[in-house]
C-alpha cells in the first residue's frame, strides 16, 4: 500500500511546514481535550474518593452504575447534549450548540465517570487504615487528608491520563456538539471523518499520524510527571 | 511545583481560547457546497466584508431545514426545492432565493450491467436497475439526493427493498466511495462526482441530461419573528452577497480540475 509511506510524508510536512488549518483543528482538539478533562477531574476525582471512602447503603449499587456509564457511547451523550443544548432545549438560551464550549460540555460529562471510577480504584487500593493511624499519631483531618492523597497520588494521575486519552480520542460529541465548523470546532477527529467523506484517504490518514502523535506525546509527559510522583 | 506550571499553561489556553469574540454567522448547509470546495472561495471575500466569521455545519438538506425550524442556525443553503417551500410555508424562514444550480446524474460501473445507457428517462434507468437487481446504494438520509431518489423511484412506481438495494446513511463522498468499492449503481449530484471522477472513483455517467434532475440550490434566512436571537441583519446581507454580482461571479468561475461545479441563473 503506497498510500502509507504517502501519508506519513503529508504528516510530517504538515507538522513542519506549519499548515495553518492543521495547526487550528489541533489547538480545537487539544484545548477542548484540556479543558474537558480538567472539569470532569474537578467532578470526578473528588466523587471518587467519597465513594471509595465512605460506606452507605446503596454503595455497591452506585459503584456498579459508576462502571457501566464508562460504557456511554459517545453518540448517545452527544444526542442527549445536543437536545440540552439546541436552541428548543432546557439550556437552548445560552446559545452554546455548535460552539467549543458545546463540546467541553459533552466531552466533560464523558471523561467525568471514567475518571471517577479510576480515583474509586486507587483509594481501594490505597491502605485507607492511613487515615486513622495518621488522626491517632496526632494529624489533624486536614493533615491526614493530605497524607492519603499523597498516598494515592499515582493513581489520581492514572485517572487524570485515561480521562485526557478518552476525550482527545473521540469524534461523536465533537462531531454532533461542534458541528464541525472551520477554523472554530474543527478538531483532528471530525477533520478526519470530513477528509474521509470527500474521499481524502491519504490525507486523512495524515491528519490521524499528526493526532496520534501529539496525543501519544501528551500523554507520555504526564505519564513522566506521574513517575516523578511514585514513592 | 509542577501542578503549578500546569495550571497557568491552562489559564493561558482559557485567555486564548475566550480572545475570539468576532460577530458569527451560523449557517446550515448540503455535504456537497462544502465538500466539493466551493465555500472556501465564497466565504472568505464575505467574511471580510461583514467582518464576521461564518460558521458551516455541513449536514443533509433534511437535517440543514431542522437546525433552521429549531433556530440553531441563522441561515440555510440547500437543495431540495418542495422542502424549502414547506419550511417558508411554515414559517421557518423569509426570503428564499434561488442561488445557483447544478445537476443530478446516475452513476455506475462503465461496464453498466445493467444496461442503464439505453433508458430513456430516470425513472426507467431505476426501473432497470432493479429489475437487474444490480446493487444501488442510496444516500438513505434525507438530503436533497435522498428525496430527489425518492421522487424517482415513485415516478417508476416501486418501493426498492431487497438486499440489492443498500441505504447508507452517509454523505456523498462516502456513497460514491461505496459505490466504487462495491460496483454499484448510485445517485448523485453532478459536483460530488466532478470532485470524485479525478482518481478518486471510475464509476462512469450513466444517466444525465434529464428535466427531471435539475437541481437547484436556495438561500433562506430564518425566520426572526419566530427566533428574536437569529441574526437576520447578518442573515440578510449574506443572502445579498451570494445572490448578488460578486458571489455569483465567484459561483459562476469555480472549477474543480477544470469542470465546473455550479451554474448560476442568468
Amino acid at each position: 500500500m503506497g498510500s502509507l509511506s504517502q501519508s506519513v510524508v503529508t504528516a510530517l510536512s504538515l507538522i513542519f511546514a506549519g499548515d495553518r488549518e492543521v495547526y487550528a483543528a489541533v489547538w480545537t482538539s487539544v484545548s477542548t481535550a484540556a479543558w474537558s478533562t480538567v472539569i470532569a477531574s474537578l467532578f470526578g476525582l473528588p466523587i471518587g474518593m467519597a465513594i471509595g471512602l465512605s460506606n452507605f447503603p446503596l454503595k455497591r449499587f452506585t459503584v456498579i452504575l459508576l462502571n457501566s456509564l464508562m460504557a456511554m457511547p459517545t453518540v448517545v451523550l452527544g444526542l442527549l447534549v445536543f437536545g440540552l443544548l439546541s436552541r428548543q432545549g432546557m439550556l437552548g438560551s445560552f446559545g452554546l450548540l455548535f460552539t467549543p464550549k458545546a463540546i467541553i460540555v459533552g466531552q466533560s460529562l464523558l471523561a467525568t465517570p471514567i475518571i471517577a471510577n479510576y480515583a474509586l480504584s486507587s483509594v481501594r487500593a490505597a491502605d485507607i487504615r492511613i487515615l486513622p493511624t495518621a488522626l491517632t499519631l496526632g494529624a489533624g483531618p486536614m493533615q491526614s487528608f493530605t497524607q492519603l492523597t499523597n498516598e494515592i497520588r499515582f493513581g489520581m494521575m492514572a485517572a487524570v491520563i485515561a480521562g485526557f486519552g478518552r476525550v482527545i480520542s473521540e469524534v461523536g460529541v465533537a462531531m454532533m456538539l461542534g458541528g464541525n465548523i472551520r477554523w472554530y470546532t474543527r478538531t483532528m477527529t471530525t477533520a478526519i471523518a470530513l477528509e474521509t467523506s470527500k474521499g481524502e484517504f491519504a490525507f486523512g490518514l495524515a491528519l490521524g499520524i499528526v493526532l496520534m502523535l501529539i496525543s501519544f506525546s501528551i500523554n507520555i509527559g504526564l505519564s513522566f510527571m506521574q513517575e516523578e510522583h511514585q514513592p | 511545583m509542577r501542578l503549578r506550571t500546569i495550571a497557568i499553561a491552562l489559564l493561558a489556553l482559557l485567555v486564548c481560547s475566550t480572545a475570539l469574540t468576532q460577530d458569527r454567522l451560523r449557517m446550515s448547509t448540503t455535504t456537497s457546497t462544502e465538500n466539493s470546495g466551493l465555500l472556501k472561495v465564497l466565504l472568505p471575500p464575505f467574511e471580510t466584508q461583514c467582518n464576521c466569521y461564518v460558521d458551516v455545519i455541513s449536514v443533509g438538506t433534511g437535517k440543514a431545514l431542522k437546525l433552521g425550524e429549531t433556530g440553531d442556525v441563522d441561515v440555510v443553503l440547500v437543495h431540495a426545492r418542495k422542502l424549502e417551500d414547506k419550511f417558508v410555508a411554515d414559517g421557518y424562514g423569509v426570503n428564499r432565493r434561488d442561488v445557483m444550480y447544478n445537476d443530478f446524474v446516475i452513476l455506475g460501473p462503465a461496464s453498466d450491467p445493467a444496461h442503464v445507457k439505453g433508458a430513456k428517462t430516470s425513472a426507467e434507468a431505476f426501473k432497470r436497475i432493479a429489475d437487474s437487481k444490480s446493487t444501488f446504494i442510496s444516500r438513505g438520509d434525507e438530503s436533497g439526493t435522498n428525496q430527489k431518489e425518492k421522487e424517482i423511484w415513485a415516478a417508476a412506481g416501486m418501493t426498492p427493498q431487497g438486499k440489492w438495494y443498500r441505504s447508507a446513511g452517509q454523505g456523498m463522498g462516502e456513497v460514491i466511495s461505496m459505490a466504487t468499492e462495491q460496483r454499484a449503481y448510485t445517485l448523485s449530484d453532478r459536483g460530488t462526482y466532478n470532485a470524485f471522477r479525478h482518481g478518486k472513483s471510475d464509476l462512469a455517467v450513466v444517466f444525465e441530461d434529464e428535466k427531471g434532475l435539475f437541481n437547484p440550490y436556495g438561500v433562506i434566512a430564518v425566520n426572526p419573528k419566530k427566533f428574536p436571537h437569529v441574526k437576520y441583519d447578518l442573515a440578510m446581507k449574506f443572502v445579498d452577497f451570494i445572490t448578488g454580482p460578486e458571489g455569483q461571479k465567484i459561483i459562476a468561475g469555480y472549477k474543480v480540475e477544470g469542470d465546473p461545479i455550479f451554474f448560476v441563473n442568468k
